[in-house]
């Protein structure tokens, strides 16, 4: 009788690894792409040579110089804004509820923005104070939800609120500021992986390093509150301090991504949706997020450099919003249909 | 014919071990309004009892607070002889178990993916997922007669099913006490007696002690072995249903002029609503 559990609980696995090996397929071939592909092109022969050490110098310059602190850099932060995504959207139960729509990001973007044109700073500087405007965004929003508790919907409403708050600052700031200056911060606000340095790499890999695994402690505590607060409280899992503690781990994801690269658009918005599609269980899947956040990230700014007519080359942030936008208008579509959240 | 049938001697399959389970001077709320006001009750082992009440009286509340979802505001829940506020949530879940008015099933979940994360409780750092788990769900499948429906998609099935396969979570949970917050809403008078009839069955058999909120006084007393009737966040009247449901306390609970018949099926109390049209006859009204 248990041979039907065992065998259902291996199908699904199953599905959910074979939906792992292709994405991380296609994330293989863009990232291959991304470092082969541009004004200099390389075979994949010489392409390899080069990362194994043995390239020529012009090689050497343009691929590990060059491309391949960008498309890592794209791999992840792709990766953090995905996984913050799906941990907003799974512990507020709702599919808007994610950095990008609810000021998080919006806060290290008006941070970033004040760090550059009101106290003149720049380079890990900004990247700082994008972190803490996140933070601090992200802790107003909790704060302000806070009834005895926190409701999704509550919080998802009062992020908006802070959303159009933090956007009506970073216009004022644009506004005042002298013509150059904006056209920097503007660049910022779009989001964009080109002029990757290695320390911010580093930084974010670190922080991914930390923060993955304790996701991953966690995760059967978010497979309790999908279920609603009462179904998880009644399984023994503490509410009110694992969600706290899901949203500290989806915060600092979203803030460390967003010091990196700006706010690029929607990326935490539509990874999870798509990746929970793809795998169909009804399961977290993390993993496949995480994936389909590097795959539209790097993605983006491979048709972002390359793709666009005119030799045109935009920042990534374009690209993904070109992406995110129309999902946005298609979930507010069919939400009332369906009555249902993520 | 008696309604509820009489608990059958201790067969093979009861195996649900006997809890004390008391709320002694239990006040609960929200928001510093109490609902539920300094209420002594003691939940019978291996038996059936139902919670029922007028909207509002405090009856989803006390069970929620039983569950251990609400910090007392004042008094405490017993657990064998411990207040369960200090016992861990994880330890108190693999005794009680509670199924929520309105749980929230995944998109695309399978029912015994959302059966298995019943056993969350049982399992922790050094132990993960195992074929004792697997045989344990498989049971809670078949007890609810859902074990076919295991690779379905949980939004594809009926009500009934649906609740038959959140039934099966609980008792996934492997819990001694079962609380269930109106598990019978939402669904047609075909489902409702589906459903009661299995946790009856499952309070017979096992040996599982069932505490309910219904809404339906009719399906409450015949299912009850013993029936609490809540108003005002207090206990009005409790004890078997033949002695608990009376024209006086029914009058006290709801507010409702009602005659008390003894339903033909099996002789316990039915209520009779009379309303404002159709009892006496006065000038004037309809007759």
């Amino acid at each position: 009788m248990s041979a039907i559990i065992t065998a259902s609980r291996l199908i699904q696995r199953r599905r959910e690894g074979r939906v792992v090996a292709i994405l991380a397929a296609v994330l293989l071939a863009i990232v291959v792409l991304s470092l082969a592909v541009g004004a200099y092109s390389l075979s994949i022969p010489d392409l390899v040579r080069t990362l194994l050490g043995g390239g020529a110098g012009n090689e050497n310059f343009i691929v590990l110089k060059l491309r391949l602190p960008r498309v890592s850099l794209a791999v992840l932060a792709g990766v953090a804004f995905a996984v913050s995504g799906a941990l907003f959207q799974t512990v507020l139960r709702n599919p808007l509820a994610s950095p990008d729509i609810i000021g998080v990001t919006g806060g290290a973007s008006a941070a970033a923005v004040f760090s550059m044109l009101i106290l003149g700073l720049g380079g890990v500087a900004t990247s700082v104070s994008a972190f803490l405007g996140a933070l601090i965004v992200a802790a107003a929003i909790y704060v302000l939800a806070w009834r005895g508790g926190v409701a999704g919907y509550r919080f998802v409403l009062i992020g908006v609120g802070i959303a159009f708050m933090v956007q009506g600052f970073v216009s004022y700031l644009l506004s005042r500021a002298d013509l150059r200056n904006a056209q920097e911060a503007l660049v910022w606000l779009v989001g964009s992986v080109s002029g990757a340095r290695w320390q911010d790499i580093t930084v974010v890999a670190v922080f991914l390093a930390v923060l993955l695994p304790a996701v991953a402690v966690l995760s059967g505590r978010m497979r309790g509150l999908q279920m609603g607060d009462d179904a998880a409280s009644a399984l023994g899992i503490r509410v009110e301090r694992a969600r706290l503690a899901l949203l500290v781990l989806a915060v600092a994801l979203a803030a460390v991504a967003t010091a990196a690269v700006g706010p690029l658009a929607f990326i935490a918005f539509v990874s999870a949706p798509i990746a929970r599609r793809v795998v169909g269980t009804g399961g977290l899947a993390l993993l496949p997020a995480a994936l389909v956040g590097a795959i539209i990230t790097t993605g983006a700014d491979f048709v972002a450099q390359h793709l666009l007519p005119g030799d045109l080359q935009l920042p990534a942030g374009i690209v993904t919003g070109a992406i995110g936008a129309p999902y946005l208008l298609w979930l507010l579509a069919t939400a009332n249909r369906n009555g249902k959240g993520a | 014919m008696v309604c509820p049938p009489v608990p059958a001697a201790a067969g093979a399959r009861r195996h649900a071990q006997e809890h004390e389970l008391r709320a002694v001077g239990l006040s609960l709320g929200y928001d510093g309004a109490t609902i539920v006001d300094t209420l002594d009750l003691t939940i019978e082992p291996g038996r059936v009892t139902v919670i029922v009440g007028a909207n509002a009286s405090g009856k989803s509340t006390l069970l929620r607070g039983i569950a251990r979802l609400l910090r007392p505001e004042a008094g405490e829940v017993v657990l064998d002889g411990t207040s369960i506020s200090s016992l861990s949530s994880k330890k108190v879940a693999t005794v009680v178990g509670l199924l929520p008015q309105q749980p929230i099933a995944p998109d695309g979940i399978t029912v015994s993916d959302l059966v298995g994360r019943g056993r969350y409780p049982h399992q922790g750092w050094f132990r993960q997922w195992s074929s004792t788990d697997d045989a344990i769900v498989a049971d809670a499948l078949a007890a609810t007669d859902t074990l076919a429906l295991a690779e379905r998609r949980v939004e594809e099935l009926s009500g009934g099913q649906r609740q038959r396969v959140w039934i099966a979570m609980a008792l996934a949970q492997d819990p001694d006490i079962l609380l269930l917050d109106e598990p019978t809403s939402f669904l047609d008078v075909t489902h409702q007696i589906e459903v009661l009839d299995l946790l009856l069955e499952l309070n017979r058999e096992r040996g599982t002690t069932v505490v309910m909120v219904l809404h339906d006084l009719n399906l409450a007393a015949r299912y009850a072995d013993r029936l609490v009737v809540m108003g005002g966040g207090k206990i009005i009247a409790a004890g078997v249903p033949a002695d608990t449901l009376t024209t006086a306390v029914v009058s006290d609970a709801f507010g409702l002029e009602a005659l008390i018949v003894a339903d033909p099926v099996c002789g316990s109390p039915m209520v009779v609503p009379i309303g404002r049209f159709h009892g006496a006859p006065a000038p004037g009204t309809l007759g």
